[in-house]
């Protein structure tokens, strides 16, 4: 076993750790001038406006506050403790010095609504990231505003919009075609911006069906969303065909940038045919993912499609840096500022970092860990690598667990919640959908040969431990801070619980029905 | 050629060797086969060489520094991103690698650390909008409004959402961006042009089984409150349409919280709540409802639930309902999002814990008086209407240039003209509201001293009598 414990906290939430009469609060005294001047501020409040109770708030003091946090953060799994091989995600080292820099106070305290000539600074760096991201992705035009992946699909499938209803052709066109093995994200962008969403088959080599997807186009077709390389990890070697198949019936190609790591330096989705990109910087250009959020989902377009970019956009007009908002074709705004700038600015000191031969190594690097895991697993009991075998995957591999599954009853889950007792985070499950029992595993170019070599001899001995003691595999994990959680009490109408309040009335209200 | 070194990637030299002997390969090129050769990018990136640490970190500093920034002067701008302190405690807690080097918690045994912080945060933004749902953050107060919006319009069937005249133009932009492909359209509430709250005659006279929503903002974007929140809600559920409440959160410590007036919505910015200006971005959407089934399933974006282990012993923490998300829904969910402002809402929880219901209550009181000493020492100005609209305000508050026949500075000018001094003294509201006339929103926070707004005062008097 691999002796991993991950700390076991019994925190509190942090409403149950209020005392009354503490404060971790210290605010500065206001001159005896501005307080005489409004002595008592409530009731210059009109009195419908009053609170006349204060939020139920915790009362702690400034060590426990950090105490409570500290502890929980000990109660989470993260990068920089190891291998994270969530496929599709790509969580690559986030250099720490990119954090420090964010905190720069000539950033820091920086307001939007300050006069361009205020701001030249922080808008040549937004203006070289977009160069520079123009040039990795071969498009010609970029907005850096969408807040994530999912915004810069909103804004990209709007532009798919703008494009047909500029022809005069949305009325017909109103399909937007995903492949079965796309994110969810996609068909719920395409539906957001008012489409109809088709789903074409991939065939038996994990590749986009060339006859299905001919068949599913015709001039209701919008445009189609696709990842290259696709979810599986294989490059869409037909992608020639199908940019053909979309652009002759007038659709046009979006490319969901989540798996562009393996392409960096090598090939670019405007040479290959897209007419739109989004990326997410928080994946492919190592920002922090924190948690869940912020992240950063800038899209890119060729040149004919530019005018539709959403508005501002941050310009250059050969001697001072400003914002665009002369774009009278434009989608609009998606977000109520520039974007997650915080997070531009650490793609834009990675980028630095990187440099070119450094990006196309971080590709390679990754590619190479994805294959090694994919060799490594070959023949290993209870596992299976489906579709395209003889074929090197790109940036993350899908396995199988259904052998695993008929001969002991471990699923791809439990195999997963066994991963995490061993210290290692577990790959994405059951995506891509077309995969049964699917593991998606995305090591990037972060980890070491000998992290990896401790993931591919966890999912061994799973596997020999399904087959031995099945039950000792589906128990698990037990190292972890929880042990497995019981959705379904979460969800049921009579103990969901979504925040402290609700728990306290669900709690008291199932009291009183059982007393 | 000696191999590609690079800090960042460890598999140099004899472990790479290893691998490729793994593979039965002798160059990594052979991985890329399958992209067609016609596709292959060939040559080099016209991006920088890579830089040292030390090249990258000097490079940045020096183009920041090229910024005039209200660090080192005095900013008087706010408008949806406006300057609070941010405890020090709030900082080391989104410092925590474990939190901020984290994906979403899809793992929850191993992530209980980042679902009990979001759930905290759920659980604290509730206290503070006083409705038991919040969901686990939108990209911005602006999305969040997009959503709000179509969720409404989901929820009755109906296709028009009413706003408020005086309303944040980026926010009505988002807005009109999220709503147009839902053909849901947006008309706008007359405001009284003396106090500027809603003109409830005319609300009533627009209510119709058209409407969905009513959006309303307290305090409004102009700075001041609505109070007439009552009559309000009245007016848009008599005619079965859903209220929407906007909110600066930091102001709840002492006003009263929109779920107390009937609100079956509220939004809001939650950056002042620990998270910097940041040039505005990152930022924190909040998003509450009623605990009313109908509506929590058309809620957007992630939700955490508290639950115990499946053996019962144990108190823990899920995502939940995500029967409603895009990874399940797909074509069918309420909203594509998907990742969101998590550490934005790891900061606002922090930040609530440390401020506590006193804290929270003694900073609302206290940027009210600097506000009101501001106000009333801009009114003292000659040729100054301040605050322009007669209603009592937050912490931010519209002042005017009056309409005389000699003065001939605009809003724009005298801005330009106190910002010699290194003072950013508010977003002028020409552009977005010409009838107006020359005016300008200023915020006041905790950050400013007398000093400061006296300098402030002093600066624009000067200004106006060098004119
Ligand atoms: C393939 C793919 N597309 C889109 C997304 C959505 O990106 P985001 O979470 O940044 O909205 C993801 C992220 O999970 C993804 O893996």
């Amino acid at each position: 076993m691999s002796g991993f414990r991950q700390a076991r906290w019994n925190e509190p939430l942090v409403f149950e750790r209020s005392k009354i009469g503490t404060i971790a609060y210290s605010l500065p005294a206001v001159e005896k001038e501005v307080q005489k001047a409004l002595p008592k501020p409530i009731e210059s409040i009109p009195p419908t406006l009053r609170r006349q109770t204060p939020p139920e708030l915790p009362e702690l003091s400034e060590p426990e506050v950090l105490q409570h946090f500290v502890r929980l953060s000990q109660m989470n799994y993260c990068v920089d403790l190891g291998l994270y091989p969530l496929g599709s995600c790509t969580m690559k080292y986030n250099p720490p010095i990119n954090e420090r820099i964010v905190q720069n106070p000539y950033f820091s305290w920086l307001h939007p609504q300050q006069d361009e000539s205020e701001i030249q600074g922080i808008l040549q760096i937004l203006y070289e990231l977009k160069q520079w991201l123009a040039e990795i992705t071969g498009m010609n035009q970029i907005s850096l505003q969408p807040a994530a992946g999912a915004h810069g699909e909103f804004a990209g499938a709007l532009i798919i919009r703008a494009y047909h209803a500029e022809n005069d052709e949305l009325a017909t066109r109103r399909e937007i075609i995903v492949p079965d093995s796309a994110h969810g994200t996609n068909p719920a962008s395409a539906a957001m911006a008012g489409f109809n969403v088709v789903v074409v088959p991939s065939n038996n080599d994990g590749q986009v069906d060339l006859q299905a997807l001919q068949s599913a186009v015709s001039k209701r077709t919008a445009g189609l969303m696709l990842t290259n390389p696709n979810t599986l990890g294989l490059f869409e070697q037909k992608i020639e065909s199908i940019s053909e198949i979309i652009h002759d019936v007038g659709g046009l190609l979006y490319y969901d940038g989540a798996n562009l790591n393996a392409n960096l330096g090598r090939v670019r989705p405007g040479d290959m045919g897209f007419d739109i990109v989004h990326l997410n910087l928080h994946k492919t250009f190592a920002t922090p993912h924190g948690g869940g959020g912020p992240g950063a989902g800038p899209i890119g377009v060729k040149g004919a499609l530019s005018p539709f970019l959403p508005t501002p956009l941050v310009s250059f007009d050969g001697t001072k840096y400003y914002l665009d908002k002369e774009r009278p074709k434009s989608i609009g705004r998606v977000h109520g500022y520039l974007g997650n700038v915080l997070v531009l600015l650490k793609s834009y000191a990675y980028i630095l970092h990187m440099g070119s031969l450094g990006l196309k190594a971080a590709a390679e690097h990754a590619v190479l860990n994805a294959n090694y895991i994919m060799k490594c697993l070959e023949g290993v009991g209870g596992y299976s690598i489906p579709f395209a075998p003889d074929t090197w995957r790109m940036h993350e591999i899908v396995i199988s667990a259904k052998p695993l599954l008929r001969d002991t009853g471990i699923s791809a889950r439990d195999v997963a919640k066994a991963l995490l007792d061993r210290g290692l985070h577990a790959p994405t499950f059951y995506f891509p959908a077309i995969v049964e029992e699917a593991l998606m595993i995305e090591p990037t170019e972060t980890f070491s040969k000998e992290e990896l070599d401790r993931f591919i001899e966890a999912l061994r001995e799973i596997a020999e431990q399904a087959y031995d003691n099945p039950d000792l595999v589906s128990r698990s994990p037990q190292h972890t801070a929880a042990s497995r959680l019981d959705e379904v009490r979460a969800a049921h109408p009579r103990t969901m619980a979504l925040s402290w309040r609700m728990y306290q009335k669900r709690s008291k209200s199932q009291s009183t029905t059982q007393a | 050629m000696p191999a590609f070194r690079h800090p960042f990637l460890p598999n140099a030299g004899e472990q790479q060797k290893a691998i490729l002997a793994k593979l039965g390969i002798t160059s990594v090129e052979a991985l890329f086969k399958d992209i067609p050769s016609k596709f292959r990018f060939k040559g080099k990136m016209k991006i920088p060489e890579g830089l040292s640490e030390i090249e990258v970190r000097r490079h940045i500093e020096m183009l920041l520094e090229k910024n005039s920034t209200p660090y080192l002067s005095t900013s008087f701008l706010g408008g949806g991103v406006w300057p609070h302190m941010v405890p020090e405690v709030v900082h080391s807690v989104t410092s925590r690698t474990e939190f901020y080097t984290a994906y979403t918690p899809y793992q929850a045994e191993i992530s209980q650390g980042m679902l009990q912080a979001l759930f905290e945060y759920q659980s604290l933004i509730a206290e503070l909008v006083d409705l038991p749902v919040v969901n686990a953050s939108m990209y911005d107060w602006a999305s969040a409004l997009g959503e709000a919006a179509l969720m409404t319009s989901r929820l009755t069937k109906r296709s028009t959402f009413l706003i408020p005249e005086f309303i944040a133009p980026n926010r009505k932009a988002v807005l009109a961006t999220y709503t147009a492909p839902a053909n849901v359209s947006i008309q706008r509430v007359p405001s009284n042009p003396v106090q500027g709250k809603l003109d409830l005659e005319r609300l009533k006279e627009m209510m119709s089984s058209e409407i969905a929503g009513v959006y309303l903002e307290n305090p409004a974007y102009l700075g001041y409150l609505e109070p007439d929140v009552d009559a309000i809600a009245e007016i848009v559920h008599d005619a079965g349409a859903l209220l929407v409440v906007g909110v600066d959160p930091i102001s709840l410590g002492i006003i009263r919280p929109p779920g107390d007036y009937d609100a079956d919505v509220v939004i809001g910015e939650g950056q002042p709540l620990g998270n910097g200006v940041n040039f505005g971005g990152s930022l924190l959407g909040i998003f509450a409802c009623k605990d009313d089934r109908r509506i929590l399933r058309q809620m957007p974006g992630r939700l955490i639930g508290l639950t115990t282990t499946t053996e019962g012993e144990r108190r823990g923490f899920v995502m939940t309902l995500q029967a409603r998300e895009q990874h399940i829904r797909r074509e069918r969910a309420t909203s594509n999002i998907c990742s969101n402002q998590a550490l934005c809402a790891v900061a606002a929880a922090a930040y609530l814990c440390t401020l506590g219901p006193t804290g929270l209550r003694r900073l609302g009181e206290q940027i009210m008086q600097l506000r009101h000493y501001m106000e009333r020492q801009m009114s003292k100005l000659d040729g100054v209407l301040a605050p322009r609209f007669q209603a009592t305000h937050f912490k931010e508050f519209v002042f005017s240039l009056e309409d005389r026949k000699e003065r001939r500075l605009s809003i724009l000018a005298l801005m330009k003209k106190i910002s010699q001094e290194k003072i950013f003294g508010g977003i002028p509201l020409n552009l977005e509201f010409p009838k107006l006339g020359e005016s300008a929103l200023v915020c006041v926070t905790e950050l400013h001293t007398k000093r400061d707004i006296d300098k402030y005062t002093a600066s624009i008097q000067q200004a106006l009598e060098v004119e």
